[in-house]
């Protein structure tokens, strides 16, 4: 057979099985196949296929071992409603004539292990309904004649049919390990009393929407810090993102006039605040605005100024700087990403708007804007969500500074530098878990609504 | 009319120049105090009063307190592996989303998309958790664990360069399966040759973040000062009880950290826009 005929047969046999799913295997199957639900793999032995059945074995059998052992997977599952009550004793000791101390529980490791072990069980259930299936096919093929795939056959189609699999295995299993399972936990924590407060570091409970009933209650005193940071957010994202875009845009319209020279020049010295390190950049910019700064230092020698302005330690001030230090940041990233368009707007458009006799201000309203929003328009959106989450510059520049006495939250910080204070600094995780779960759900809703109503994603396929 | 656009030509001059100095003062100011022979981190004129070069021998030569010398190491070790795994991972996820149609590929990138819209440090302490459950949080095992946690969310990165691959003609492909390629070797013999421009910004982007990156590098490390990197040995010179006698070599730090991460940023800009005119024409 040739390689062509080959593929084509290959792709009729692909049309004439539609996917097999677990319900449909275990309808259709006979004994064997109801058998493999049971000894993994079964269905794959007896069709021939012995080491891919010998090996879904082989994990079953380490899988069991691993979840009914002692201190296994059952045992750290079972323990997830109590979270453990055994505090850490301490036990004398008459022979040696010491304190030893008897090992208490942690709560922390509990819900950890506990929900790693759910997340296992899931990716085995997974495994196990595509052993059945699996299993399934590989009989359904001999009692048709066909002889199923060799395990060299299998190894082979990983680099061909199936890379996906070869591809995308370490990727997601990073993804999963590394930010899926952190995300869960971190989420579980919402639930729980896992505070400094009270004492419940090392044992907590699970105490269902409290937290979330004191965050979202405005009379209470941390509810009233989280309105007003939300507040703040939101005003900050608006700002940063809109005069950044309206400034950008003036700018790269100024740079793209047809008279300007040195258009490169220009846009590289501006793009500067891009290429230094912001950890570095607003380091600076923060020692240079302190009270005995040298800005301050130098207005006072000009004799502008009697007292030291209070950029850090006055709210309206601190709000207006970080703002403003946001632009000379923004500026730049709005200028490279609008010069591109600008550049692919039609020319004739000018041309008819020259002819009309517009002026200057009507054709930019009129021709150049509703051009520039239709292209840019999920750009803007994912600016404004990227500023919700900015949190090097306001960490960096002000620290969320400055503190009113009493509050956990400054003037200037965001819920994304307040999450981070919350578990970090104040070790209140079951309150920094509440605001990062209410920022999610706020983002992730506008995101998928965006994309998957942008044109790039509903015509993904048409471009080619 | 003419002379009235010679005026607005040369206002928008002047405006543009007056920006240009406003944006470059702070590096200068920096760069200046790199040089400043005075200790302390403020001071009464713009200028200094004496410069020096004792800062950037100082940093390097007096070891005991801070050694910049090994977090210079320390950081260059971790970003090169850094670069590796996740450009691999980028690589990977890219090509199979871009060229391949599987089953779990939609939920995949709705995932991914979602999973960027957290700073990664927001379930950062539970990371941290994690390592210490694998034993990854002490000792020389530090720098994987930093490793790990720089290259973890390049599986979520993959849009930039999706989006290039999928300007490669899928011809290419189709010609290559015919002539009896498998979609291994289309993808080492012919996706990968093609998106160098990108591969190359890949690259250097992914070996910056350990440069500049504080946040994640702090929770991990912690005080342990043998394993620290530029970025948090920066920030430590800030803090109270050195910043008098270090903030003139944060300063010539800083310098050194930023000068070639800057002219990575130059040449990889030009690769972008290189990659984003497209790959193959016609």
């Amino acid at each position: 057979m040739s390689k062509l005929e080959k593929t084509v047969s290959m792709k009729g046999r692909f049309l004439q099985r539609p996917s097999v799913g677990l319900l449909s295997a275990v309808c259709n199957g006979g004994g064997v196949v109801w058998a493999s639900l049971i000894v993994m793999g079964l269905g794959n032995i007896v069709s021939g296929q012995i080491i891919k059945g010998a090996l879904f074995l082989l994990v079953e059998l380490l899988f069991l071992a691993f979840f009914l052992g002692p201190e296994g997977g059952a045992y750290q599952i079972s323990r997830l409603p109590g979270l453990g009550e055994r505090l850490q004793g301490e036990v004398w000791n008459e022979d040696k004539g010491i304190f030893e101390y008897t090992e208490g529980d942690r709560s922390q490791l509990i819900l950890l292990y506990g929900i790693a072990w759910l997340c296992i069980a899931v990716l085995f259930l997974v495994l196990w309904r595509g052993s059945v299936i699996s299993g399934y096919k590989a009989l359904r093929m001999k009692r048709e004649g066909e002889r199923p795939n060799s395990f060299a056959e299998d190894i082979r189609s990983l680099f061909d049919g199936n890379i996906h699999r070869l591809l995308m295995a370490l990727p997601t299993a990073f993804l999963l390990v590394f930010t899926v399972l952190p995300l869960i936990y971190m989420m579980s924590m919402a639930f729980t009393d896992f505070s400094r407060e009270n004492d419940k570091l090392v044992l907590f409970d699970w105490v269902g929407f409290d937290n979330f009933i004191s965050i979202f209650n405005s009379n209470s005193a941390v509810g009233k810090q989280f309105w007003s940071v939300l507040g703040w957010t939101l005003v900050w994202a608006f700002f940063a993102t809109f005069l950044n875009f309206f400034l950008g845009t003036l700018l790269a319209m100024l740079i793209n006039r047809t008279s300007i020279k040195l258009k490169g020049a220009w846009r590289t010295v501006l793009a500067t605040t891009i290429a230094v390190p912001q950890f570095v950049s607003l380091m600076v910019i923060r020692s240079m605005v302190q009270p005995q700064g040298i800005v301050n230092r130098l207005l006072a020698s000009w004799g502008l100024i009697s007292s030291p302005l209070p950029f850090l330690t006055d709210a309206t001030w601190a709000r207006v700087l970080v703002i403003v230090i946001n632009l000379w940041i923004g500026i730049p990233y709005t200028i490279l990403q609008v010069t591109g368009v600008l550049n692919n707007i039609p020319k004739e458009q000018y041309d008819a708007a020259k002819v009309d006799g517009a002026s200057p201000f009507r054709t930019f309203t009129n021709v150049t804007m509703p051009h520039m929003m239709f292209v840019l328009t999920p750009y803007l959106i994912t600016q404004f969500t990227g500023n919700i989450n900015n949190f090097n510059v306001i960490y960096l520049l002000t620290r969320g500074e400055p503190i009113y006495v009493g509050n956990s939250a400054g003037a200037t910080d965001l819920l994304i530098t307040w999450l981070y204070k919350l578990s970090v600094d104040q070790q209140k995780y079951n309150l920094a878990a509440v605001v990062g779960i209410f920022t999610f759900v706020v983002l992730s809703v506008v995101a998928l609504v965006t994309y998957n109503n942008s044109k790039s994603y509903k015509n993904e396929e048409g471009f080619k | 009319m003419r002379t009235k656009r010679i005026v607005t030509d040369v206002f928008i001059y002047i405006f543009l120049a007056g920006l240009c100095v406003i944006w470059l003062v702070p590096f200068f100011w920096l760069f200046m105090q790199s040089f400043r022979a005075e200790p302390g981190q403020f001071i009464e004129t713009f200028f200094p009063k004496n410069y020096t070069l004792d800062n950037y021998i100082r940093l390097f030569t007096e070891t005991n307190v801070i050694n910049f010398a090994r977090m210079f190491v320390n950081t260059f070790v971790i970003a090169v592996c850094t670069c590796i795994l996740s450009t691999f991972f980028v690589l990977s996820v890219s090509y199979c989303t871009s060229r391949l149609r599987f089953s779990f590929r939609r939920p995949y990138m709705n995932m991914a998309l979602v999973l960027n819209l957290f700073p990664g440090f927001m379930s950062m302490i539970a990371v941290y958790f994690i390592l210490k459950a694998l034993g990854l949080t002490e000792g020389d095992m530090i720098p994987i664990a930093l490793i790990i946690v720089f290259s973890a969310g390049a599986g979520t990165q993959f849009y930039v360069m999706k989006g290039y691959m999928d300007t490669i003609p899928k011809a290419l492909d189709e010609a290559a399966s015919l002539d009896g390629c498998t979609k291994w070797q289309i993808f080492t013999k012919i996706t990968l040759p093609l998106s160098k421009p990108m591969i190359v910004y890949q690259v250097v982007t992914s070996f910056m973040i350990p440069w500049i990156d504080f946040i994640f590098a702090r929770i991990i490390v912690r005080a342990e000062a043998k394993y620290y990197t530029v970025s948090i040995g920066l920030w430590s010179m800030l803090e109270r009880e050195y910043v008098w006698d270090w903030y003139t070599r944060f300063c010539a730090g800083a310098v050194l950290v930023s000068i070639p991460v800057a002219i990575l940023f130059m040449v990889t800009q030009r690769f972008y826009r290189e990659a984003m005119s497209g790959s193959v024409k016609g």
